[in-house]
């Protein structure tokens, strides 16, 4: 028998996929806004002058860098609930996704800090500024436009990697895509078009950083060069 | 309740073994389809580097987990039996052979230019300049992301779980179904996990460092 890819038979269900690529857009949002505060507390805190909360810190950063996502699901959504705390699946996976991109984003802005020159700082000392507008205006203005690269395809790969939180059940694309192809029985088809909604969300959020970085980073763009 | 079991504890050290073989697995063979996706990339032939590049943003732009689910279901649809080590080991290769081309590509473009322009001074065929000027020098810039990336890759297993590969994952999951202490088998687990990938992440950090000396 030869099998023949029939896609219309998924036709009927395209709001579920669209519903799950919003879902999808929805946790990316959450866990890129909320990923990136934590990312900057947690590259602080890691150049903190109290040894402990720098320990904690690294302890962080390389316990979740070293541990596979899928782990950190089930153990956040499938622990908490044996505690007795029943997180909604929106609000587990969304969690999830913020403390696991927190730390690269952590490492990622790290390195970024590491790369201001002390004699700014020295500068901005000496010019009498709050250790509030120094961290705002010397060092993290410049080393967040010099690591925005790499923090966008971190996003990316985070958008990506949310597929997973389909395994508790969450209903983003992956998650449709496993519904659908209950109903339907047409599983390579659904993923087929599942995996080409993913392409497309990978560009468009591509071209969505690329954007806001030539909004963000003015600087970036006159000189048209990586800094 | 009790905590765990000596048996349940042998049955996470047997799936971290398969992770681990599993991981060796999709490297070894990722690694190699990798290195042929580099040679396509540098391909002075634009219709063979352009196809090359676009396998590489499809499969960067698709989750692990769907193309998982593709090589899944469609060597089923090809009526092939498809052991579920043999779609994980599949589609694991795809994804490293990507990254680790778009890795190596990376390191053999970062020799200098004049190296190249050299070689052909002297000479050298293409190949003989990649083989002995090239690739040895890239090798020494390529290490520290590749072992990074090993990381990714032994991380990236436990998506086997999901078709029924008994590897650590779906053995802590098989455990937990049965005891129910989440906090215990998946921290156990996790545990497991960081023992393998800590050290590989130590390895890669040293690897840097030293590479930086030497070019500073």
């Amino acid at each position: 028998m030869r099998y023949h890819l029939e896609f219309a038979d998924l036709w009927p269900y395209w709001p579920q996929f669209l519903a799950g690529a919003v879902t999808t857009i929805e946790f990316t949002f959450v866990a890129t806004v909320l990923g990136l505060v934590l990312g900057i507390v947690g590259a602080i805190a890691r150049r903190s002058g109290t040894a402990w909360v720098r320990v904690a810190a690294g302890g962080y950063v390389e316990l979740v860098r070293n541990t596979p996502f899928l782990i950190q699901i089930f153990f956040l959504y499938f622990g908490l609930a044996s505690a007795g705390l029943r997180l909604p699946v929106f609000a587990a996976a969304v969690l999830a996704m913020v403390i696991n991109v927190g730390a690269y984003t952590t490492e990622i802005v790290r390195a970024g800090i590491e790369a201001v020159h002390p004699s700014q700082i020295e500068a901005a000392e000496a010019l009498g500024l709050s250790t509030f507008q120094i961290y705002r205006d010397i060092i993290l203005r410049p080393a967040l436009e010099r690591v925005y690269p790499s923090l966008t395809s971190q996003f990316t790969l985070m958008m990506l990697q949310s597929s997973i939180t389909s395994q508790i059940s969450a209903e983003e694309l992956t998650g449709a895509a496993n519904v659908i192809q209950s109903i339907t029985f047409r599983s390579m088809e659904a993923y087929l078009v599942v995996g080409l909604l993913y392409l497309l969300l990978t560009l468009l959020l591509k071209s969505g950083f690329w954007a806001l970085g030539q909004v963000l980073f003015p600087r970036r763009r006159r000189l048209g060069t990586a800094l | 309740m009790g905590g765990l079991s000596l048996n349940y504890f042998l049955y996470l050290l047997q799936g971290m073994g398969w992770t681990v073989a599993l991981t060796l697995l999709a490297f070894a063979l990722g690694g190699l389809a990798g290195f042929l996706v580099m040679l396509a990339r540098i391909s002075p032939v634009p219709a063979v580097s352009r196809a090359t590049a676009a396998y590489v943003q499809v499969i960067q732009g698709i989750p692990v987990l769907v193309i998982l689910f593709i090589v899944y279901f469609g060597l089923g649809i090809l009526e092939i039996d498809v052991p579920p080590l043999v779609a994980a080991g599949l589609s694991l290769t795809a994804y490293t052979s990507a990254f680790l081309g778009e890795i190596w590509r990376g390191a053999v473009e970062a020799v200098p230019r004049t190296q190249m322009e050299a070689a052909e001074c002297l000479a050298l065929t293409r190949w003989q300049a990649l083989r002995d000027v090239i690739l040895p020098q890239a090798v020494r810039i390529a290490t520290p992301p590749t072992v990074g990336f090993l990381v990714q890759v032994l991380k990236s297993t436990s998506l086997a779980s999901v078709v029924g590969f008994v590897e650590l994952t779906r053995a802590a999951q098989v455990i937990n179904n049965s005891t129910f202490q989440p906090f215990l088998i998946f921290g156990t687990a996790g545990l497991m996990y960081f023992v393998l990938c800590y050290p590989l992440s130590l390895w890669s950090r040293t690897l840097e460092r030293r590479l930086n000396v030497g070019r500073r």
